[in-house]
């Protein structure tokens, strides 16, 4: 901006501020000068011209190669393949892994922008998208050894798929007691049991696998492993038939005396539980972005329809109780995306790394939150464990807000929107998912109020 | 994007948290049950800069921004709503369209005394008839000679028991329905000019909301602010600021119960465990966290934006809509967290979910905000 703002070309007086801030008492004592002459706002809602082209881009690309054929994958569940290719070239697939290893090097918040514009138009593509970058990719850079990352991620930011192998039939929300099992056999491990509702499972060219190493239980019990495709005994179940989210694939992962080499290894040994908490903290900020960019979609298809649609002699848009329906979609839309992006530049800011280090120390990351009472509350507070706390809001309250938002747009669209081939009713039926994986509504709910509690 | 704040920022929130822990809270409770306006607390206010935040010093301001301003408004409110009311209307509702529309003259006279916390302004739109329809108010101002003579009523003025000033909107012509509408400086003792009783509300007690009333009340044209019949757009683009300052207060209030919730949980015991042991009041609190974060957030961009220079009235209405639900929300359940204490005067959330209902009436209701908000949404985007 080319206006000079007096207020910024003050200089801070912070001593004499900070002397008189000491002593306050009485406060009128302490004067004027406790309070005057601050710098102007360290606080920038705007995005880098980077993220803005990262979002173009990526709506460009969302528009013209993934919205053709949209509505037909949904109802064959193709998964397309073709797309998964296109993303990897445009760099899509490892945006948050360093470029020695192929990668994009990418922020938290440009990932969560790409993820929100892919879902606008296929949240199928989104989640197919976001799972192989976060909750694949990102363990193994940020747990994995040298050797590790230098043979498995310059395949997947090439456009090999990733997956994520936690959840079992009896294991959901209490990932601790998951019953897969892998045993030390010479310089092997080798994984029995079974994984369920594995997101890419079949498409994907790596797998990170949580199992039982230990089988007196306890915290440090679960070890994690990076499992490839072809590893022998290791097998893939029919693809799920499902609510949404349609053209991502969904199936079981059978291990039968499957069998890796001793340094897939992921971390170290009974690291797992932990390595899954962090995982899953950081990952949240891209389901987050995902309900963000459905939310997002459900309405500007309501608006649009609510101009054109006339009944009573006018555009629906103008009886109020449509306005009333379009405002506080667009509202919550708005706190959402910002609670997201906040979370994104909080796991930016290394939330993992504290995370596990204290994770490290307490056995259990979800219970490892450093943040204390009330004043954690306080976004411009930093404390250790904020991260974790600050993606399950933004996963909370921007998946519940997105399923309000296309139960009102599909509302709006009355009897249209109810008709199969109407993209809101592919929306609403995707955005159903979004409280349920990565940790149901209830399980954030928990894991914010363990934070609350931890002080 | 960053969305921390600032050294500057902090420092300035733990001051006014300290002022208002140490200054404020501790009446808080006997104003509210007695009504008596904070006269001292508003002075007290002006001598810490907090009166006039976003003036420049020229004219006895602060010159801070206005997310300080934010941080203003939720810590007095965090520890009395009343007085955070106070505050945002003096701030808001009557130094920044001084600031904005004064002429010099007038911002040396009637700006500065109320940025330095010297004078108290009120700001006098509503009337009997004329409450979210603004544009259909009916006080008269008649241009004689080298004056303005004004006759009419305003209702549910806040700080109008004490006020030095209030800038009060009156039409120079009804026909020209919003056209019409013209804003008038007015010094309380201007001949004509009378004020009514406090008035007991559910909550923001002693807040001096009341009656004015003009009988044949004499102005010189110099007094009149911006050009006749600008002064509907002049009181419009208050309210926009003013909706940052009322987003402000509700998560104040929200930040207050919730606090006073997580403690009183941690230490409640029935069933032989600390009610925080329970999930229903984890999830409670869960939620309670999430939603005034989100309105913190809002809150914080409309202020943000309303720095970047650019037209905020979306910005501000979903944070005024947005944050003034969520305390109402927060604060019910709030006061279920604390049971049948919480119903009592013996706690403070009682108080708080009184407090918070107001925010989603005054400067627009929630309804009002959502006509705002759907009329960019549909056609403006």
């Amino acid at each position: 901006m080319a206006e000079l703002s007096p207020r910024t070309a003050q200089p801070p007086e912070l001593r004499q501020a900070a002397a008189a801030a000491a002593e306050l008492t009485p406060v009128a004592a302490a004067g004027r000068a406790g309070v005057e002459r601050q710098a102007g706002s360290g606080i920038d809602f705007s995005l880098s011209g980077e993220q803005e082209l990262l979002r173009e881009q990526v709506r460009r690309f969302a528009e013209e190669r993934i919205r053709p054929g949209v509505q037909e994958r949904d109802r064959t569940h193709r998964f397309p393949q073709e797309i998964v290719a296109e993303m990897a070239e445009l760099g899509l697939l490892g945006m948050m892994v360093p470029e020695e290893y192929g990668g994009s090097g990418a922020d938290v918040l440009t990932y969560a922008i790409a993820v929100e514009e892919l879902a606008r138009v296929c949240p199928a593509t989104a989640v197919t998208m976001s799972v192989t970058n976060s909750v694949c990719c990102w363990p193994i850079v940020r747990f994995g050894a040298a050797r590790l990352k230098q043979r498995v991620l310059p395949e997947l930011t090439r456009g090999a798929l990733g997956a994520f192998g936690l959840t079992e039939p009896g294991s959901g929300s209490d990932p601790g007691s998951l019953r897969t099992t892998a045993r030390r056999e010479r310089s092997s491990w080798v994984l029995d049991g079974e994984k369920a509702w594995i997101t890419n499972a079949g498409f994907a060219r790596w797998y990170v696998v949580f199992a039982r190493t230990d089988p007196r239980g306890g915290k440090r019990g679960l070890s994690a492993f990076v499992v490839p495709a072809d590893a022998p005994g290791l097998a893939i179940g029919q693809p799920e038939e499902k609510l949404g989210v349609k053209a991502s694939r969904t199936a079981a992962l059978y291990f039968n005396g499957c069998r890796i080499p001793d340094e897939n290894l992921l971390g170290a040994f009974g690291q797992g539980l932990q390595i899954a908490f962090a995982t899953l903290d950081h990952s949240r900020v891209g389901i987050a972005a995902q309900a963000v960019g459905i939310h997002q979609r459900a309405l500007e298809l309501a608006v649009a329809y609510a101009r054109d649609r006339v009944q009573f002699g006018v555009p629906i848009a103008q009886h109020q109780a449509i306005q009333w329906k379009l405002a506080e979609m667009a509202t919550e839309l708005a706190a959402a995306r910002l609670l997201a992006y906040r979370a994104a530049i909080a796991a930016t800011e290394g939330g993992g790394e504290e995370r596990s280090e204290l994770a490290g120390a307490a056995g259990e990351a979800e219970e490892a939150a450093g943040a204390a009472g009330a004043a954690a509350t306080h976004p411009g507070s930093r404390r250790r464990g904020d991260p974790g706390r600050l993606a399950a809001e933004a996963k909370l309250f921007a998946s519940e807000a997105a399923n309000r938002a296309c139960y009102a747009s599909l509302q709006i669209h009355g009897g249209n929107g109810f008709h199969d081939d109407h993209e809101i009713s592919r929306l609403y039926r995707d955005v159903r998912v979004t409280t349920i994986y990565e940790g149901t509504s209830e399980v954030q709910r928990l894991v914010i109020a363990r934070h609350l509690l931890a002080g | 994007m960053e969305i921390e704040l600032t050294a500057e920022h902090r420092l300035l929130r733990d001051t006014v948290r300290r002022f208002a822990d140490e200054v404020v809270r501790p009446r808080a409770k006997e104003i509210d049950q007695t009504g008596e306006f904070p006269r001292a607390f508003f002075d007290q206010a002006g001598k810490l800069g907090l009166t006039g935040v976003t003036v420049p010093e020229e004219y006895g301001g602060a010159g801070m921004d206005a997310v300080s301003y934010c941080l203003v408004i939720e810590e007095v409110s965090r520890a009395c709503a009343t007085s955070g009311v106070i505050l945002s209307v003096n701030n808001s509702l009557v130094c920044e369209p001084l600031l904005a529309h004064g002429t010099e003259a007038q911002k040396r006279e009637f700006l500065t005394p109320l940025a330095a916390g010297a004078k108290l302004g009120c700001f006098a739109l509503t009337e009997p008839g004329a409450g979210s329809d603004p544009a259909a108010l009916r006080t008269t101002a008649r241009r004689d000679a080298d004056q303005y003579v004004l006759n009419g009523n305003k209702v549910f003025i806040t700080s109008g028991t004490d006020a030095d000033l209030a800038l009060v909107f009156a039409t120079v012509d009804p026909a020209r329905k919003h056209r019409g509408i013209t804003a008038f400086i007015v010094p309380a003792g201007t001949p004509g000019y009378s004020h009514g009783q406090h008035e007991f509300k559910l909550g923001v007690n002693a807040s001096g909301t009341t009656e004015l009333a003009f009988t044949d009340l004499r102005l010189p044209a110099g007094q009149r602010l911006g050009e006749e019949g600008e002064g509907f757009k002049i009181a419009m683009a208050a309210l926009d600021c003013g909706r940052i300052g009322i987003a402000a207060q509700a998560v104040g209030i929200a930040q207050a119960a919730f606090e006073e919730a997580l403690a009183y949980s941690q230490q409640r015991e029935q069933f032989g465990r600390h009610l925080s042991d329970f999930q229903a009041i984890q999830f409670y609190l869960a939620d309670m966290a999430t939603e005034l974060d989100a309105a913190r957030l809002l809150t914080w961009k409309a202020a943000w934006a309303k720095e970047q220079g650019k037209r905020y009235t979306l910005e501000a209405a979903q944070a005024k809509l947005f944050a003034s639900e969520m305390a109402q929300r927060v604060t019910n359940k709030a006061l279920q967290i604390h049971g049948g204490y919480g119903y009592t005067r013996e706690y403070n959330v009682e108080r708080y979910f009184r407090d918070a209902r107001i925010t989603e009436i005054y400067e627009g209701t929630s309804e009002i905000q959502k006509m705002v908000i759907a009329d960019w949404v549909v056609n403006r985007a």
